[in-house]
């Protein structure tokens, strides 16, 4: 009695232990710096920090706590966006080749610790889409929506293009473990960067392994004096327009009568 | 950047723009645009363009809307800002050869009349060119012939003249018998201030093909009016600045209202700082305009036109830094 008891004390707590703690043994909490950015007449660029720590929660994910890696993807508002390329006809150079990327996210970065082949083997690095360049990038061919291999040129030159422009960077000396478990990572806004909502996507690997993730997002927003201009744009389009045609007029006047020498 | 590569944002010189730079610069973030920009680089195109605008009576879009592309700034909202700023230098302009009795109020009031019909076909034409995708090649191509041929035709016209003044010859005065077949047309029209007697047809033409070009090529005009003025309706070099500037005006500053009530491109704050430059230019322009002899003024005009049409037909037939481009969908 006493052993059938024990036995399926076991068993119950096998079964427990089996579904408390599926593969994640590891608790990942992360924290930005800030949650909004404000874009203000003197905006020109920013960074937020993110920290986070990895706690082991288990005996085995004791064990491979110092092998820790952390990839931080953060993911500006999502844009469709026309890429153009010129070519030469009869000597004169023109747009003609053309690809539309959808919902391409108009600003995207990533950070890790260490180069992604030392994170992951390429097989893993490619499935969870680590490197810009792994990124699932759909875009309109014809009537379907697909995504070509990573050595197209519209797509290199679209990645080419966006990282010029600073708007998308790969950092794989991005991320600082202060110690096995604590993290920091800095994450540049340039002075360009898109009004809206950005998510950070913080992943852990270890042994080549994702072993948890978490989600966070900021936002950047108008404020003040710009906010109030872009509403105005938006909501009160003529009078807007017809303020401004005033504030020409005035300008001119005001000018005029300055300047009168006589 | 002119239209041909309008899409594409020069990067290089974004960034200089943009960055915190080596001197003392100001940065301002344009809400519209949606990116910061060097306050006193910006002032200081408006004011060359301004003090262009006054000496020539011409509103200064065509050189003023690709410097602001090349600095980074979208062309829809570039195109857009930009015609505040010619209503505000235009408007300057006008108040001061106003004072000096050289503005023909009915001329300028005449040519509207046709300035509507055309702006209103130039908008059609300019949506049919934009569904058949080739928008850019077709503003490209017709700033390059368009510029050209009038820069090419008002220089030789105004050296031949200072030849004909420098060899002693008196300038033939405008005689009043002096007429041409645009002086036998119908429904003939007394401008006092202008001192000229013609028909309001070709008036109408005129006012007609200024407003269609400007709607297609998303300029003021002015650098196509003057001319036209002065070699078809024979408007004395003093009223033909004047009477072009009150064209500008008006179209402008409806342009403004209309871009920004159908696109909400306007930029204010933009359009304020360009506006501050600009009649600041245009006031010093129209001063050494005045002390200048016409044909030289029509020399220096023809070759500022030359110039920039030579600069896009070199944009053409060049092979630009990048092939590629990128523009976001809605922006434009």
């Amino acid at each position: 009695m006493t052993i059938r008891l024990a036995i399926a004390t076991v068993a119950l707590l096998a079964v427990l232990i089996m579904g408390a703690t599926p593969a994640v043994a590891e608790r990942l909490v992360t924290s930005l710096s800030r949650h909004q950015v404000l874009v203000t007449s003197n905006f020109a660029g920013t960074s937020i920090v993110l920290f986070g720590t990895i706690e082991p929660d288990s005996p085995n994910a004791r064990r491979r706590a110092s092998a820790y890696d952390v990839v931080v993807t953060v993911t500006g508002p999502k844009q469709n966006i026309v890429e153009r390329r010129k070519e030469r006809v009869l000597g004169i150079w023109t747009n003609m080749g053309s690809r539309t990327f959808l919902n391409a996210p108009s600003y995207l970065a990533v950070l890790s610790n260490q180069p992604f082949d030392q994170i992951a083997n390429p097989e893993t690095v490619r499935q969870q889409q680590l490197g810009i360049a792994d990124k699932l990038m759909p875009q309109l061919l014809g009537n379907d929506v697909g995504d070509v291999g990573r050595d197209d040129a519209f797509r290199a030159n679209f990645i080419r293009l966006k990282t010029q422009h600073q708007l998308y960077l790969q950092r794989t000396n991005g991320v600082t473990l202060l110690t096995p478990t604590v993290f920091r990572a800095e994450l540049p806004l340039p002075a360009g960067a898109p009004i809206g909502n950005y998510d950070v996507d913080v992943k852990v690997f270890a042994h080549g392994a994702l072993l948890t993730r978490a989600n966070s997002a900021f936002e950047v927003v108008k404020v003040g004096f710009e906010q109030f201009v872009a509403n105005a744009a938006q909501d009160y389009g003529l009078l807007y327009g017809l303020t401004t045609a005033m504030m020409a007029i005035m300008t001119g006047w005001f000018a005029s009568v300055v300047f009168r020498r006589d | 950047m002119g239209p041909s590569c309008c899409g594409g944002r020069d990067v290089t010189l974004r960034n200089l723009t943009t960055q915190p730079c080596r001197t003392a610069c100001v940065q301002i973030y344009l809400p519209i645009a949606g990116l910061p920009v060097d306050i006193f680089l910006v002032l200081a195109m408006g004011l060359a363009v301004g003090f262009i605008s006054g000496m020539f009576g011409i509103g200064g879009g065509f050189l003023m809307t690709p410097l602001l592309i090349f600095i980074g700034i979208s062309p829809a909202v570039a195109v857009a800002s930009v015609a505040s700023h010619i209503a505000a230098s235009s408007c300057s302009g006008v108040i001061s050869y106003w004072r000096r009795r050289a503005v023909d109020l009915a001329l300028g009031l005449m040519l509207l009349a046709g300035g509507i019909l055309g702006t209103a076909v130039g908008v059609w034409l300019f949506t049919v060119l934009r569904g058949l995708g080739q928008l850019d090649l077709t503003i490209g191509l017709s700033y390059v012939v368009l510029l050209s041929t009038v820069g090419g035709l008002m220089i030789s016209e105004s050296v031949r003249a200072i030849l004909r003044q420098q060899q002693g010859k008196p300038v033939t005065p405008r005689r009043g018998g002096a007429h041409t077949w645009v002086h036998g047309l119908p429904l003939k029209m007394r401008f006092k201030r202008s001192k000229i007697y013609v028909s309001a047809i070709p008036v109408w033409l005129i006012g007609f093909i200024i407003g269609f070009v400007g709607a297609v090529m998303g300029i003021g005009g002015g650098f196509l009016l003057v001319p036209m003025l002065i070699y078809f309706l024979r408007v004395p070099t003093a009223t033909v600045i004047g009477t072009s500037m009150v064209l500008t005006l008006i179209t402008m500053a409806s342009a403004t209202v209309m871009h920004a009530a159908t696109n909400h491109l306007v930029d204010a704050v933009l359009a304020l700082i360009l506006m501050i430059g600009g009649v600041i230019g245009a006031q010093f322009g129209a001063r050494a305009g005045q002390n200048m002899r016409g044909e030289r003024l029509r020399l220096l005009l023809g070759l500022l036109v030359l110039a920039v049409g030579l600069r896009f037909a070199f944009q053409l037939v060049v092979q630009p830094d990048d092939l590629y481009s990128l523009r976001v969908m809605g922006a434009e």
